[in-house]
C-alpha cells in the first residue's frame, strides 16, 4: 500500500480500475461514452510547449513549511511604463487557475486577456497610466516554479513539491516586485484566490501597498471550500493516469480526473440563477434517445470547460494551490484576531462582494471590512449587485469596474500620482 | 397622498445647508466618519477643503456604490451594527446627520459615537416644531408636515424625539453639550440660541456638538 501526502494532510490510496467494469457496478458510468475519464484520454504531448518571461532567483525560497526550494522562478508579464520614481506599479493577483496573461492574448490556449475589462489601455487599472504586473503563482504551471518543474535529481517535483501557502505565493511576487526596482506597490489588485494574496499582502508588507482591492474573496478559506477543493483532489487521485503524481514521464497526464475537478470547481463559480438563465433544462439536441444519449445543455457545457482546461493546467499544480488556498486563514497568523493582521496599517482598502457568490459570499468581505475597522483602516466596501455568482469578478459587471476606477482615481490623488 | 409614493428611505438627505454648518463645526485635518453619509457632499468637502481624513458609512448600497467610485472612502453599514467594530478614539468627529430618529436604538448608537469619538455631532428634526404640535393636537392625526413627510406607517423614522428630549438625553447619559443650535428646513440657524423652549417650539431641526464629559 502506497500512501500519498501532500502537505499536513493523508489521502487514501487512489482507486485502481483493473478490469472493465461489471454493469452492477456503479463505476460504470466511468465507462460510458459521455465519460469524460473514457473520452479524455490525452498524451502530454498534445500540450503546447511555451517560453515564458521569467526571472530567475538563484538563492532560492524559504518556505511557511520550514523547506527551502533551492531556485525560485517567477513568470511574469508586465505592461505600460514604470514611471521615474517607480510610483505608478500595481500588482494584479490571479486566481487559482489564472496566470500572467492578464491583458494579452494568452499564449497556450490563443484566448483573450483574462481581465480584460479591468486590465488595459482606458480600462479602470490603466495601463497607459500604471506599470502594470501580473505573475503566475508559487506553485503554478505557466513558467513560475511549481510541481511540474524538475528536481536537482532529475525527477520531476510531481506530488513532493513542498506543500505551499498563500504567504509563499506572496514572498515570491515580493522578489519580483523588487528585482523591478519597486519598493512600494500603488496598488495591489485580486479576486478569489487572488484577493487571498492581496490580503496577505497587506498584512505581510504593509509599507510596500499603498492601495489594496480584495475582491470577491475571504480571510479564511471556509469548511464548504475547503469540501470542494476535496472533491476535485479525489478526482484527480481517481485518475489511474495520474500515476501517483509522477505522471511526467508516462506520456499521459490525468485529464480526466482533472477535468471532473474542473467542473465541479465551475459549479461553485456560478449562480444557480446564471445557470438556469444560460441553460435551463434545454438538450444539447434535440433528438430523442435512450437513457444517458441526450445531454442537458448544462453538462454539455461542464464537460467543455472541464476538456479544455486539461489542456492548459497541470493537475499537480491544481492540487498543491488548492492546498495553499485552504491553508489560507489570516486571522489564525495573527492570534485569531483578524484585525491584529492590519494592525496600524496605512494602506486604503477597497473590499468588493457579489451579491449571488456563495462560494466567497458577502459575509465573508464583511468579516474583513469589519476587522479593519477594528484596526481603524481606512476601508470602502461594497457589495455588488449581481446575478453572475462567484465568476461576476471576471465578467461585465459596469458597478465593479466604476468603483475600482473611481477608488484608484481616489488614491491616486492621495499618493500623489495626480 | 400621492398614488406612487418615493420608496422609503433610511433618512432625508436634501441638507446642503446643514451640511455646511457641520463642516465649519470641525477643525481641520481632522479624523471624522459621517454615519449615513449619503452621497458623500460631507467627507468630500472636509477631504478636499480641510484636509481632514474622512469617512463615510451608508446603508443604501447604490449609494455606496456612487460614493466609492467617485474615490471616496464609504462602507456599507449601518449605524446600528457597524459602530462596534471600531476601536476607541478612532475618530476625532463623528457625524450622524438626520438619522439618530431612524436607527433601532439611538441611546446605544450615541453611546458608540462618544466611545469611537471625541466629539459627537448630531442632527435631528424636532417634533416639538409647533405645526407638529398644533397637528396633533388639532385633527389627532400623526402629524404630517414637510420634515414628518410620511406616514406613520411607513416612516423610517422610528424614534422621533424634540430638542428637550435631547438635552434630557445627554443629561442622563452624561454627555457635555458643547453647542446646539435649531435650524430650519432649509438648514439656516434660527434665532432661539438663547431659548431652548422656545428654540424646541420653532426650531425644524436641531444640531448638536457633544463631548464625553
Amino acid at each position: 500500500m502506497r500512501t500519498l501526502t501532500m502537505g499536513l494532510s493523508q489521502y487514501p490510496n487512489r482507486p485502481h480500475v483493473q478490469s472493465e467494469p461489471h454493469s452492477a457496478d456503479p463505476r460504470w458510468l466511468l465507462r460510458h461514452p459521455a465519460s469524460l475519464y473514457a473520452s479524455l484520454t490525452m498524451d502530454t504531448s498534445q500540450l503546447p510547449d511555451v517560453t515564458h518571461q521569467k526571472v530567475t532567483f538563484a538563492d532560492g525560497l524559504t518556505l511557511d513549511c520550514g523547506m527551502t526550494l533551492p531556485q525560485l522562478t517567477v513568470a511574469y508579464r508586465s505592461y505600460g511604463t514604470l514611471n521615474a520614481q517607480a510610483s505608478n506599479a500595481i500588482l494584479i493577483c490571479h486566481a487559482l487557475t489564472g496566470d500572467q496573461y492578464v491583458a494579452e492574448t494568452h499564449p497556450v490556449t490563443g484566448k483573450g486577456p483574462w481581465w480584460d475589462m479591468m486590465v488595459g489601455p482606458g480600462r479602470p487599472v490603466d495601463t497607459d497610466v500604471y506599470f502594470v504586473i501580473c505573475a503566475n503563482v508559487l506553485g503554478g504551471c505557466m513558467g513560475s516554479t511549481g510541481p511540474s518543474d524538475i528536481r536537482e535529481d532529475g525527477r520531476h517535483w510531481g506530488m513532493e513539491f513542498p506543500p505551499i501557502t498563500i504567504r509563499d505565493m506572496v514572498r515570491a511576487q515580493k522578489r519580483l516586485v523588487e528585482h523591478l526596482g519597486i519598493t512600494r506597490l500603488f496598488a495591489v489588485i485580486g479576486g478569489s484566490m487572488g484577493g487571498m494574496q492581496v490580503l496577505e499582502w497587506a498584512a505581510t508588507y504593509p509599507a510596500m501597498v499603498f492601495a489594496a482591492v480584495p475582491i470577491a474573496t475571504a480571510a479564511t478559506h471556509s469548511a464548504q471550500n475547503i469540501a470542494f477543493n476535496e472533491v476535485g483532489r479525489q478526482a484527480v487521485f481517481a485518475d489511474p493516469d495520474f500515476a501517483g503524481g509522477q505522471y511526467y514521464t508516462t506520456g499521459r497526464i490525468p485529464a480526466g480526473g482533472l477535468a471532473v475537478a474542473r467542473m465541479v470547481a465551475h459549479i461553485t463559480y456560478l449562480s444557480e440563477q446564471a445557470l438556469s438563465r444560460k441553460f435551463g433544462r434545454k438538450l444539447q439536441t434535440g433528438r430523442a434517445s435512450a437513457l444517458f444519449g441526450d445531454m442537458f445543455q448544462v453538462e454539455s457545457y461542464l464537460q467543455h470547460q472541464g476538456s479544455t482546461f486539461v489542456r492548459r493546467f497541470d493537475a499537480n499544480s491544481y492540487l498543491s494551490i488548492t492546498r495553499a488556498m485552504d491553508y489560507f486563514d489570516l486571522a489564525a497568523e495573527h492570534d485569531n484576531d483578524l484585525s491584529r493582521a492590519f494592525a496600524g496599517t496605512r494602506t486604503r482598502f477597497c473590499v468588493i462582494s457579489f451579491s449571488s457568490d456563495w462560494l466567497f459570499p458577502t459575509a465573508e468581505s464583511r468579516v474583513i471590512a469589519r476587522a479593519l475597522n477594528r484596526a481603524a483602516a481606512n476601508v470602502s466596501f461594497v457589495e455588488v449587485t449581481s446575478d453572475k455568482g462567484h465568476d461576476a469578478f471576471l465578467l461585465d459587471e459596469p458597478d465593479l469596474y466604476r468603483i475600482v476606477s473611481g477608488f484608484l482615481a481616489g488614491c491616486a490623488q492621495h499618493a500623489g500620482l495626480t | 397622498m400621492s398614488e406612487n409614493p418615493e420608496p422609503v428611505r433610511y433618512v432625508a438627505k436634501n441638507m446642503r445647508l446643514d451640511l455646511r454648518l457641520i463642516a465649519e463645526m470641525i477643525a481641520p485635518g481632522s479624523r471624522v466618519l459621517d454615519i449615513g453619509c449619503g452621497d458623500g457632499q460631507l467627507i468630500d468637502e472636509l477631504s478636499r477643503q480641510r484636509d481632514c481624513d474622512a469617512r463615510g458609512i451608508e446603508i443604501d448600497m447604490a449609494e455606496v456604490t456612487r460614493t466609492v467610485a467617485r474615490g471616496l472612502p464609504v462602507m456599507h453599514g449601518d449605524a446600528d451594527s457597524d459602530l462596534s467594530h471600531y476601536p476607541d478614539r478612532a475618530f476625532d468627529y463623528v457625524v450622524l446627520s438626520r438619522t439618530l430618529q431612524a436607527v433601532e436604538q439611538p441611546r446605544a448608537v450615541l453611546r458608540q459615537m462618544l466611545r469611537i469619538s471625541e466629539r459627537a455631532i448630531v442632527s435631528f428634526p424636532n417634533f416639538g416644531h409647533w405645526k407638529v404640535r398644533l397637528q396633533l393636537l388639532w385633527s389627532g392625526r400623526m402629524p404630517m408636515t414637510e420634515v414628518w413627510a410620511r406616514p406613520w406607517h411607513e416612516t423610517p423614522n422610528i424614534h422621533p424625539c424634540t430638542i428637550r428630549d435631547f438635552f434630557m438625553l445627554c443629561a442622563e447619559e452624561g454627555y457635555a453639550v458643547e453647542r446646539w443650535m435649531a435650524i430650519d428646513e432649509a438648514g439656516r440657524k434660527s434665532p432661539w440660541r438663547r431659548f431652548s423652549g422656545l428654540a424646541n417650539l420653532f426650531g425644524e431641526q436641531a444640531l448638536f456638538m457633544l463631548r464625553r464629559a
